[in-house]
């Protein structure tokens, strides 16, 4: 009798509790989906991008957002673009792609960009472009020349590439190796991810039967490369073509000095920056080669050029980026260099394409307006972009040039060509693009 | 009166049997935190799912330091093996269902079990400063294994595919869409997971820890002599709780790398050994609340560095390497003025006041 009044209690008991527990069920609809642009206002957009603030790969690589931020403080003073002011948001991943995937989250839930613009690093920007894709953010201009962002538009149609390929630096540099030196034994310098990858496989077109020896590092990892000079040295290489970034120049002619490694060198255009070098190889031997002497260090290397730098004060860009960066860079005291000037070369292309947009901004629309007219953006590249519905790959050529008392001097015209069998052709016309006079794109 | 006498007997099974105890703690702890994620932003979401997996592998070092007495220095490395197993088996079946989270997720607990009976059996002949260093070599060389084989993705590391919302079991999404009015998206579902399985994780080392296994772990940090004249088999008592705190850095690495949607040798320097040391003994060293206080302060404190050197108007770069000295001066203060970590010290200060009454009492 007790036991069924007890058990007939707990029943109520779990009846009320379960009915309480509906009651404080929400109760709404659930909302449909709206298409409003996220980061976009009237009177504003807000971007952002990961870089090496911090860490072995930050020396250069930090300064490329202080040029994109001159450049849209320039836009903004001047109107900024269809009434908006562009506003860049920079988060540090310190070149760890773990990182780079927590503040990239950071960057669209906390900041809500409306594009990444600019992200730096081919083993970071990797570990995100799954993310930007899945969530349908435009992934503009990664600082990086993988061919990942932009041979496959199908499976990241947000993603778009910026500079030069490494495939297709491989082939030009390839090419000229072959033509102009074909007795030369080929040593690799690669980094191990797909940078070193996709730079081999351009050379390898060329070089497959004059490559004697390849040697990889990982970022992050070990800072001695005297066993890899070694191995150069045994295997009598003489020219090492080096797919690697600036700090690793300098690492790779420190060690190749130490183990009394003598050879060509010919650093692609990531890695060779004369000033940066130079003055990396300065602090890494604690002042034992001065900046200067680190910059002659460097004199007879060859790399290739796809933007006009620092060593072209002539140039109608160059002259309009040293404008814009005596007015607009935070500390007066730092000067232009030739990453601040990537920098503003990429976030001209990004204004060049807001400016095509027209006033009504979404993520869709932008990315349809680079397909539709990124070829024929005319910017600072010595090649046009390559951008379509099928490709979202970047400039499509670069010059060889060889490297005399820190400044570049061409050896060759400007070679155009693109992934896969493409043929690399001569074509100078986009190099004589000039800036409009306001220094605004139209 | 008699009502509460009623109630006191009936709830007497639940405040006497640990596990009852600590089920319902759990479960009331449950309810809170899932109100909690349920009104919170997406990006609160994925901070909350971070501390979670912080909490769980601090959670199973502060019973391997603070009740075994063993220092391990290398439970990043523990986690890395967690992240990749589950990364791979991710991989494999393709994550796409909630099955698939779990099967992930155990077959990185299970991994690092083995791991850890392996590196436990060694470990429990060494002492003090020794098996830190056999520890530390852990967390040096396991990550950089991945640049040794092409199928752990080098130093790029593997992507990890994780559920999106529209396939998770229809129940799920109706029961946090019924509760929350929020549609349950990638973001809350890995803090919903993070948190269920992280009480799971702490209901269970309470209740070891207040077993005959945790008494033993308590004999043989105590006085290892003791310990072994009472009956007490040394060696497999450290075994034992060298693979429990695997286990929990296991599930831990499995649930970062869902998180962070990436395995990479990166995330698991050795900086991540002895970051997750300092949120033990910030929280306080043998307590698994101080050690979720810990994984919070892990969680919360870089972001909260960061944004405050940005509002204080420093370039984005001076707030980068502003973080790291916050985050050590928040550790040295603590050590200073709480040396026994948080709660260890909330502690101390408790006992000393309730000492003072009982004293105040007798006199």
């Amino acid at each position: 009798m007790r036991n069924t009044a007890r058990r007939a209690v707990q029943v109520v008991c779990v009846l009320t509790t379960a009915s309480l527990l509906a009651a404080c069920g929400a109760g709404k609809e659930r909302p449909s989906e709206d298409g409003t642009a996220v980061g976009v206002t009237d009177t504003t957009i807000k971007i952002g991008a990961h870089f090496p603030l911090t860490g072995p790969a930050a020396p250069g690589y930090s300064e490329i957002p202080s040029g994109h931020q001159a450049l849209y403080e320039y836009v903004n003073d001047n109107g900024g673009v269809h009434g908006r002011e562009i506003e860049m948001v920079v988060k540090d991943d310190a070149y760890n792609p773990t990182n780079t995937s927590a503040v990239t989250n950071d960057m669209i839930l906390q900041d809500e960009i409306f594009a990444m613009v600019a992200g730096l690093g081919t083993p970071t920007h990797r570990a995100v472009v799954q993310r930007l894709n899945d969530d349908g953010i435009p992934d503009l201009f990664v600082s990086s020349g993988s061919l990942q962002w932009g041979d496959d538009p199908a499976t990241s149609p947000m993603t778009f590439g910026w500079q030069p390929d490494y495939e297709i630096e491989g082939k030009i540099i390839g090419q000229y190796v072959k033509e102009n030196m074909p007795d030369a034994k080929v040593g690799l310098f690669l980094q191990d991810d797909d940078f070193g990858e996709d730079g081999e496989k351009g050379a390898r077109q060329f070089l497959d039967s004059q490559i004697v020896d390849v040697q990889k590092y990982t970022p992050g990892g070990s800072t001695d490369f005297s066993p890899q000079m070694s191995s150069f040295k045994s295997k009598g290489v003489d020219l090492v073509l080096g797919f690697n970034t600036p700090s690793y120049t300098a690492l790779s002619q420190i060690a190749a000095q130490g183990v009394g490694f003598k050879s060509k060198w010919f650093y692609s255009n990531v890695g060779a920056d004369p000033a940066l070098v130079g003055g990396l190889l300065a602090s890494m031997t604690k002042g034992k080669i001065p900046a200067e002497q680190g910059v002659k260090l460097m004199d007879g290397m060859m790399t290739t050029e796809y933007i006009p730098g620092v060593d072209a004060p002539d140039d109608e860009w160059v002259k309009l980026w040293q404008k814009v960066w005596d007015e607009y860079s935070k500390k007066g005291s730092e000067k232009l260099t030739n990453y601040r000037i990537y920098g503003m070369s990429q976030a001209y292309t990004f204004v060049q394409a807001l400016q095509a947009n027209g006033k009504d901004l979404t993520r869709e629309s932008i990315v349809e307006t680079i397909e539709k007219e990124g070829a024929s953006f005319e910017g600072p590249g010595l090649a046009p972009f390559r951008f379509s519905e099928d490709s979202h790959m970047g400039i499509s050529g670069a010059s060889v040039v060889e490297l005399k008392n820190g400044a570049a001097e061409p050896l060759t015209p400007v070679l155009v060509t693109d992934i896969g069998d493409a043929p690399i052709e001569e074509d100078d016309s986009a190099a004589s693009d000039a800036p409009p006079a306001s220094g605004l794109p139209e | 009166m008699k009502l509460t006498e009623r109630l006191r007997s009936l709830t007497r099974p639940v405040r006497s049997v640990p596990l009852a105890r600590h089920l319902l703690v759990g479960l009331i702890a449950f309810l809170v935190v899932a109100a909690i994620i349920g009104s919170s932003s997406q990006y609160l979401q994925t901070r909350y799912a971070e501390m979670a997996f912080f909490a769980i592998a601090a959670g199973g070092l502060t019973v391997l330091t603070g009740l075994s007495g063993q220092l391990s220095l290398g439970h990043g490395a523990l986690m890395a093996v967690g992240a990749y197993a589950a990364t791979l088996v991710l991989e494999r079946t393709g994550g796409e269902t909630l099955a698939d989270v779990f099967v992930a997720l155990l077959v990185a607990i299970a991994v690092c079990a083995v791991v850890g009976v392996i590196v436990g059996v060694p470990a429990a002949r060494l002492h003090g400063p020794y098996i830190a260093g056999a520890t530390l070599t852990l967390a040096v060389a396991v990550p950089r294994l991945a640049n040794q084989w092409e199928f752990l993705g080098g130093e790029q590391g593997l992507q990890v595919p994780v559920p999106r919302a529209a396939e998770l079991p229809v129940w799920i999404q109706d029961l946090v869409w019924f509760f929350t009015a929020a549609e349950i998206d990638q973001y809350s579902f890995l803090a919903y997971l993070g948190w269920f399985l992280l009480i799971l994780a702490f209901v269970a080392l309470a209740n070891l820890s207040r077993s005959r296994i945790g008494r033993r772990w308590r004999a043989v940090r105590d006085d290892d002599v003791s310990a072994e004249l009472a009956g007490i088999h040394l060696g497999r008592a450290r075994v034992v709780a060298f693979t429990v705190s695997a286990m929990c850095a296991g599930l831990a690495g499995g649930l970062m790398a869902m998180n962070v949607r990436l395995t990479a040798p990166g995330a698991f320097t050795i900086t991540l050994s002895l970051t997750l040391l300092a949120a033990v003994v910030l929280g306080g060293l043998g307590s698994l609340t101080g050690a979720l206080i810990g994984a919070g302060v892990l969680a919360f404190l870089p972001h909260f560095a960061t944004d405050l050197g940005e509002s204080a108007g420093l370039s984005a770069t001076q707030a980068a390497e502003v973080t790291p000295v916050v985050y050590g001066l928040v550790l040295m203060l603590v050590i200073l003025l709480a040396p026994a970590g948080i709660v260890g010290s909330l502690r101390m200060f408790l006992a000393r006041s309730s000492l003072g009454q009982t004293k105040e009492k007798t006199t």
